[in-house]
């Protein structure tokens, strides 16, 4: 033991080392407490994780039942289904089922509701991502945000009151609910979507890709357009695709502009009627609880929800792709 | 400006033609042509961009125009009257009050329970990886499944509950616990006796002479009955005298703590809806929160022999709680503005007071909202005007408290 | 306190939790190898993967009680792998798995029954960057004592100056112990995560590159604790820094490519290194 050693022991140490080392050898906390409570949160972990899979259980698990009850009423057959695009389920006397005629709404209102958003939030993405100075984004990120915050129901009074009237004195041809202003208001609603999923794609791409365009002497249109997009291409479907999905499963806009006339018509001035649109004339009706028109409202769900499903399902596989790609 | 510079420098134009250089036989594509689309096209952004901000301020200001002359107390304070003056919106907002209140007190300690699971717990094989990426892949489905069908989900399984419990009647069925039914007795004069049923499922009971039953004061009474056309008794034998055709009612007296199954068309049943509509929302935010925390902590405490949970708990949790809080008060606002999921389970009917207890119906205001919009009359448009203007003020103003709660709670982590 | 029967009493009475069979592991030397030392962990013929990459190729090495060891290398050869699988972190990377076996006293480490909470309070580890918790200066060094043991609160306050000091952060700390960790500077970050490991009681520390965050003074601060600290942990440090393997060290390993090269006393593996690649990257020509 050197002196000098000693000496770079600090004064402290006898009495709080002593202490200290008392507490440290004292008993510990029992680990089989800490054990058995960890299994416990982790069985409530994974039974909390498993409930989501059980909430898709259950959506088909009723939406199948009900929807065999549907086909079972004499009322109902396969063919007048799937085959006719007259949709008629409460009139008495001459009841047909056709689904075409709600699948026709529905498109029609998804369409003009695309030809809005995709092209409009696809551009704006491209602006915020490459060309938006800090200024303007700090302006348009709180819009769109705001924009994708407002209920549904707010665009449907939009629609009816504002868009309608806009429509009527630019064409006289436009009846009072029509497709094209649900469709118009559906298409704004989809667009804070369509832009933040754009752009999150966009942003995906690698700094070098624009950088290494850059320096071939490309102009900034040529780089966002030639590469930065063709690079997020499968984002940018997968955000389209989402998108699309939204729109056909809205509901309150529909209900309320677009009307309740099922019919099959590429008319954006007409009046139609959506498949949610008629869940929502089902509901707000009093319409007993077992007729067949009832379980009509299950098995329009079940085709309304297959359709997102399939849509959501290939956007977020694509999406998820892409992310991979450049991570 | 930097980058068109450079392009212009490099852009065949400076070149001098003239040079005999060994590029001076080869004809240049000349880059204006495209410096002009790039101008262009910028222009384009810019007007499209100012478009949504016009759209904005479009929506915001016909709601304005039309809703601020009808803004008033009454609409705070009054139910949903047939005259139009009258009309207000308080049922609801106490619906809406009930409804998301439990809904997120249903929501969030599941949501954030899954999102732990899937981001704080390794799976330990590949049967778990699988499970695991099942789990992911249907939440973002889920996120994708319109609200309407949920709305459909919980017609089945919560208002009816598959028709396990009977179905439930103003006769009452089902299992309940916390009501009390009575049939009263009217006769004129405004006297009432209301005598305890024992069978609800059972009709209306005949009033007979010497029934035991309560007065209005709550005394209990043997029912004098009378026939008609006698002179009706003086002083205190008034009040439990009847004419025998005093007409008859079923009526409840519902306790605070009233349940039944099936849930039938009340507030509990709008919460677990709106709970299936806004689970994914929550999960994918707190998952996205959690993977914020830089890994580093969650080494840290496990290299002091944390168990997994006292990690969550002790180090990950209260890092990515403010990014949780935030995410949730958006779902929660994304929750208030809900109608088809509620427009389907409740209907429309008239609801003219506060919920008093979970099975009792209610209205929200989006709903409420939906429902003067539908009506004819301009007057109800402009009722609704209005009460759109309250949504989104309360909309906005919990956007601005996660706003807050992002750049106030937010510290930095590592 | 100069009188050498008193400290070699105060070396017994700091001895972290006696405990049964394993007090022996620990002998109080202060003179870099004169004394025989006994083992603290052993691995024998370990090979590590990640995924079907293999990381390590049966490695056989012998870590010395209270003594410090060095593992040097070139990026990539596995300095990290081996020392994660001690405390068994590599246990968070799902495609991590190791066969053979690393002992430390009589638990195996590598069982699939050894309890790694418990073992993980016995080794304790520091990182690469300091990675203090966004809590109070307090909070973060008193986290292990709250998960392990009971303590009152002038029990634990004890515990965290204990910690503090002997990770030299005390005199620097003292006065702001409720104000947030993440305020510190590096080195102040580093020696608080130090202590903050310290203050479980551990048998083993190990740190993964403990200075290279760290501005040349922090680090000369960071040494000398490890020199310091050599008295009653048994430490493994890995370093790219050959100054800092030779200044504080007793023994130092070299791995090449997941390979353990050469082991042994630091002063031969710097001066007569037995292989010529160790002495290539002791010096300097590659690495
Ligand atoms: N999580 C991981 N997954 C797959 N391979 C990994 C992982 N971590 C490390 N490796 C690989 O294992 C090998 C050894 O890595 P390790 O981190 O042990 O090296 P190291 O000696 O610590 O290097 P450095 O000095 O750079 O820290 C490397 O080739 C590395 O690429
Ligand atoms: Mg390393």
């Amino acid at each position: 033991m050197s002196s000098a050693d000693s000496l770079a022991t600090p004064t402290w140490r006898g009495d709080l080392d002593d202490r200290v080392s008392k507490y440290l050898g004292r008993s510990q906390r029992s680990l089989k407490l800490v054990r058995g409570r960890e299994t416990v949160i982790y069985v409530i972990l994974i039974a909390s994780g498993l409930f989501s899979l059980l909430i898709t259980g259950a959506i088909i698990y009723v939406l199948a039942i009900e929807t065999v009850s549907f086909f079972k009423s004499d009322e109902v057959t396969f063919a007048n289904f799937f085959g006719s695009t007259t949709w008629n389920p409460l009139l008495g006397g001459t009841k047909s089922f056709g689904i075409w005629a709600l699948i026709c709404g529905t498109m029609l209102v998804t369409a003009i509701a695309m030809s809005i958003a995709l092209p409009l939030g696809l551009i704006t993405a491209i602006y915020l991502s490459e060309y938006a100075p800090r200024r303007v984004r700090n302006v348009l990120k709180p819009v769109l945000e705001v924009l994708a915050g407002v209920p549904t129901v707010v665009y449907g009074f939009f629609a009816l009151m504002t868009i309608t009237p806009i429509l009527q004195w630019l064409h006289g041809g436009f009846s009072v609910y029509n497709a094209a202003s649900a469709g118009i208001a559906v298409g704004i609603l989809c667009l804070p979507t369509v832009c933040s999923l754009a752009e999150d794609a966009l942003q995906a791409v690698p700094r070098g890709l624009r950088e290494g365009a850059y320096g071939l002497g490309a102009t900034r249109f040529d780089v966002s357009v030639k590469v930065v997009v063709p690079a997020a291409l499968s984002g940018i479907i997968s955000a389209f695709l989402l998108a699309i999905a939204r729109a056909v499963g809205e509901t309150m806009i529909v209900a309320l502009a677009a009307g309740s006339l099922a019919q099959a018509t590429f008319d954006p001035r007409q009046q139609v009627q959506t498949m949610t649109g008629f869940m929502v004339q089902m509901a707000s009706g009093d319409v007993s609880n077992y007729g067949t028109e009832y379980y009509s409202m299950y098995a329009v769900a079940f085709t309304l929800f297959i359709m997102t499903l399939a849509l959501t399902m290939v956007g977020n596989i694509v999406r998820r792709r892409f992310r991979e790609a450049y991570e | 400006m930097n980058l068109r510079e450079q392009t212009k420098m490099q852009s065949p134009a400076e070149f001098d033609s003239d040079s005999k250089g060994p590029l001076a036989s080869i004809q240049l594509l000349s880059g204006e042509p495209r410096r002009k689309l790039d101008a262009r096209f910028r222009g384009l952004c810019v007007t499209i961009a100012a478009v949504s901000v016009l759209v904005l301020i479009g929506l915001l200001g016909s709601i304005l125009l039309q809703g601020v002359p009808s803004l008033s107390l009454t609409l705070l304070t009054g139910g949903p009257e047939p005259d139009p003056s009258e009309a207000g919106i308080r049922p609801a907002i106490f619906g809406t009050l009930w409804v998301c209140s439990l809904c997120a007190l249903f929501t969030l300690p599941i949501g954030v329970a899954t999102a732990i699971l899937l981001e704080e717990y390794q799976p330990r094989n590949r049967y778990g990886r699988f499970i695991y990426s099942v789990i992911q892949l249907n939440i973002s489905n889920l996120a994708g499944v319109p609200s309407v069908v949920y709305g459909l989900l919980g017609l089945t399984a919560f208002v009816s509950m598959f028709g396990l419990f009977g179905s439930r009647t103003s006769q009452g069925g089902g299992l309940e616990i916390g009501v009390r039914y009575y049939d009263q007795f009217f006769s004129e004069g405004m006297r009432s006796i209301l005598v305890p049923v024992s069978d609800p499922s059972q009709p209306v009971n005949k009033l007979v002479n010497g029934m035991q039953g309560f007065d209005s004061r709550g005394n209990q009474v043997a029912i004098n009955v009378i026939p008609i056309g006698t002179p009706l008794p003086t002083g205190d034998e008034l009040r439990y005298t009847l004419y025998e055709d005093g007409e008859a009612g079923r009526i409840t007296k519902k306790a605070w703590y009233h349940f039944s199954l099936p849930l039938g068309r009340g507030v509990l049943t709008g919460a677990l809806t709106l709970m299936l509509v806004i689970l994914p929302v929550i999960i994918i935010s707190s998952q996205e929160a959690l993977r914020a925390v830089p890994s580093s902590l969650r080494d840290g405490a496990l290299g002091l022999g944390s168990t997994p949970w006292q990690v969550v708990w002790h180090v990950t949790l209260p890092s990515a709680m403010p990014g949780i809080l935030t995410g949730a008060i958006l779902a929660m606002s994304r929750a208030i503005g809900e109608t088809a999921p509620i427009l389907i389970i409740a209907g429309i009917v008239y609801i003219s007071r506060a919920p008093q207890n979970l099975m009792d119906d209610f209205t929200v205001m989006p709903l409420q909202i939906f429902n003067w919009i539908s009506r004819p009359q301009e007057e109800f448009h402009a009722i609704a005007a209005a009460g759109i203007i309250l949504l989104l003020a309360i909309l906005l103003s919990f956007n601005a408290l996660a706003v807050l709660i992002r750049q106030k709670l937010h510290k930095p982590l590592s | 306190m100069s009188d050498p029967t008193t400290l070699a009493n105060e070396a017994a009475a700091i001895e972290p939790r006696p405990r049964d069979g394993r007090q022996t592991h620990f002998t109080h030397s202060r003179e870099q190898t004169s004394e025989p030392t006994t083992l603290a962990i052993r691995v024998r013929d370990l090979n590590a993967w990640y995924g079907d990459f293999q990381a390590l190729h049966a490695i056989s090495l012998d870590i010395p009680a209270n003594r410090v060891s060095a593992l040097i290398g070139p990026s990539g050869c596995g300095k990290s792998t081996l020392l994660r699988w001690f405390n068994r972190m590599n246990d968070t990377i799902p495609s991590a798995h190791a066969r053979g076996s690393v002992n430390l006293g009589d638990t195996d480490l590598l069982s699939r029954t050894t309890d790694v909470v418990d073992l993980r309070r016995r080794i304790g580890i520091v990182f690469q960057r300091p990675n203090p918790f966004p809590k109070s200066i307090f909070d973060n060094v008193a986290f292990g004592p709250r998960l392990h043991m009971k303590l009152s609160r002038t029990e634990l306050q004890d515990v965290v100056e204990w910690a503090l000091r002997k990770a030299a952060v005390w005199d620097e700390v003292k006065d702001r112990l409720a104000s947030p960790a993440l305020g510190l500077s590096g080195g102040q970050q580093q020696r608080l995560c130090i202590a903050r490991a310290i203050a479980v009681g551990p048998e083993v520390l190990l740190m993964d590159e403990p200075c290279s965050a760290l501005d040349p003074a922090s680090t000369l601060a960071v040494e000398d604790l490890i020199f310091e600290l050599r008295r009653q942990y048994t430490i493994v440090i890995v370093t790219h820094n050959m100054q800092q393997a030779a200044r504080c060290s007793d023994q130092t390993a070299f791995f090449y490519e997941g390979r353990l090269i050469e082991v042994g006393a630091t002063t031969t593996v710097f001066t007569k290194p037995k292989q010529q690649q160790t002495e290539d990257y002791v010096s300097g020509k590659f690495g």
